[in-house]
């Protein structure tokens, strides 16, 4: 079978754009956070706001934003934050533990603090394990990643999207922030 | 030539924003101004010094040596509270890091659409529905954040305090989330032992003739305050909501964050959890100061600060970030002043 002599290069040319656009759609697969830290440079971060419906208790949106839709499904999103909300609601709860650690702290002046663990900071570790646990197993093959709010004043919840550094697809979203950390 | 890098262990505390002073190596936040805390803790402890160097032998002799015993619990009771209210986080918020101020600023200026030119932009004002009651979030342009509901920002320490109660300068610090507990304490404890003390004096006066310093004004300052903040915790208000009139009543406004039983509002803010310092003082920063050593002319150090959190970018893209004399709301109180 023979081709007119352009076909073969306008074939080659062509699958080769289709691959390139493949790549470029294809969202970056990093393993593990390592690989994600080296390999990796900050693209856009996005803000999980307060939801204060219910008072000043911690609790974050569950609002999905739209530069996350094509990097992660809604559903572990939106499980992440609720049992973050979770845990920040059991931190807050005002019942029989939290007025008997008060009431014994008093009595001792709040020295007690001095040797003890407050059940806040308790569940703060909690809560540091869990993301870490879930950037591992979840955000980071995603090319994302969770920030603990404790570190933003427990305002937002911080969600860094990467890149592929050896990709040639572009950066996504239309608002990229210059401060790309250096590592 | 080589760069020869030296690390510097740098406690975040130290690169903090805001007018608070530090002891013990971030251990330890002040405001600036101490003076009259010192004063306090003169008086406090200079009352009672005379007390139990003058009165307590009397009374322990010939009434019981049960009295000076709980004045020294009293009095210990006071100062560990003092200290706890002067020396602790009132719970500030720490300042928005340039990508969260660049996506708030985003975020306001889809919200409020295109704006004529020679016009300004409308306030900055976010409203939530907080137990279906309409609040109304400000912007703080120091902090570039929304201030969290019943935060506000001292213009003493130059920070956002969530929960803003008062600044007091009697304990030098601001009084906020963290440490209003505390602060209650103090002022109850106080006017207690300021009643024991006065009234022994009356006993010990009425037992011997014997003229004695009796700090009658003090006692009831301080219980005045005490009685005052009673009133404020059982319908969970904060001075600073007291004094502008938030909850008063008028339009129908109501206080959405009290529980509407005195008894709950107490035990919310005097046996709440222990809320945790979200300002990490005592992390660890990371200063490279690089110093070439070779015979150059004009070595110049460069300082090139690489935090756990990310520092300033040089050149910030997106909007110019605003500033009140660009907002039509503080635009119109700075017209009323003058």
């Amino acid at each position: 079978m023979e081709f007119p002599p352009g076909t073969l290069y306008k074939y080659i040319a062509v699958s080769n754009l289709t691959v390139c656009v493949c790549v470029c759609l294809i969202p970056p697969q990093f393993h593990n956070l390592q690989e994600l830290r080296h390999s990796a440079s900050l693209a856009n971060k996005v803000f999980i706001q307060r939801d204060y419906s219910e008072g000043t208790t911690c609790k974050f949106q569950t609002k999905f934003h739209s530069e996350l839709d094509s990097r992660i499904e809604r559903s572990l999103f939106e499980d992440t934050v609720k049992t973050l909300n979770n845990f920040y609601a059991e931190a807050e709860k005002i019942g029989g533990q939290s007025y008997l650690e008060g009431c014994l702290a008093c009595a001792t002046a709040y020295l007690i603090f001095l040797c003890m663990e407050t059940r806040y900071e308790k569940v703060l570790k909690k809560i540091s394990k869990y993301i870490k646990e879930q950037n591992e197993k979840i955000y980071a093959p995603r090319g994302l990643l969770i920030t603990d709010p404790i570190e933003r004043g427990m305002r937002v919840i911080e969600i860094s999207i990467y890149e592929d550094r050896g990709s040639s697809g572009s950066s996504s979203g239309s608002s990229s922030v210059s401060g790309s950390t250096a590592r | 030539m080589s760069a020869v890098m030296i690390t510097r262990k740098v406690r975040k505390w130290e690169k903090l924003p805001g007018k608070n002073t530090f002891c013990c190596d971030g251990r330890v936040m002040m405001a600036r101004q101490k003076g009259v805390f010192y004063l306090t803790l003169f008086l406090i402890v200079g009352t009672c010094s005379l007390f139990f160097a003058f009165e307590c032998p009397y009374l322990a002799v010939h009434l019981s040596p049960a009295i000076p015993v709980f004045a020294v619990f009293l009095f210990f009771f006071v100062i560990a509270m003092l200290l706890r209210t002067s020396f602790s986080d009132p719970g500030v918020l720490p300042r928005a890091l340039p990508e969260e101020a660049t996506f708030i600023e985003m975020e306001i200026e889809a919200a409020n659409g295109n704006v004529p030119a020679g016009q300004r932009p409308p306030p900055r004002i976010r409203n939530v529905q907080i137990n279906n009651q309409i609040v109304k979030l400000k912007y703080c342009y120091t902090c570039k954040i929304f201030r969290p509901p019943r935060a506000s920002h001292c213009s003493i320490c130059d920070n956002c305090v969530d929960r803003f109660d008062h600044h007091c300068p009697w304990v030098g610090n601001c009084v906020g989330k963290r440490n209003y507990r505390y602060f209650y304490l103090f002022t109850m404890t106080l006017s207690l032992l300021t009643i024991y003390i006065f009234t022994f004096n009356i006993v010990h006066v009425v037992m011997r003739e014997y003229p004695v310093l009796v700090c009658f004004f003090t006692l009831w300052s301080v219980v005045g305050l005490t009685g005052f903040h009673t009133y404020l915790i059982s319908l969970n208000q904060t001075t600073n909501e007291d004094i502008k009139g938030s909850w008063s009543g008028k339009n129908r406004v109501q206080n959405p964050y009290s529980h509407k039983n005195i008894i709950k509002n107490c035990c919310e803010v005097l046996c709440g959890p222990t809320y945790p310092s979200v300002l990490d003082r005592r992390g660890l920063t990371k200063e490279e100061l690089s110093a070439s050593a070779s015979n150059s002319s004009n070595p110049t150090p460069q300082t090139m600060n690489t935090s756990s959190r990310e520092e300033q970018p040089p050149a910030s893209k997106g909007p110019p970030l605003a500033s009140p004399d660009t907002d039509a709301e503080t635009a119109l109180a700075k017209d009323k002043t003058h």
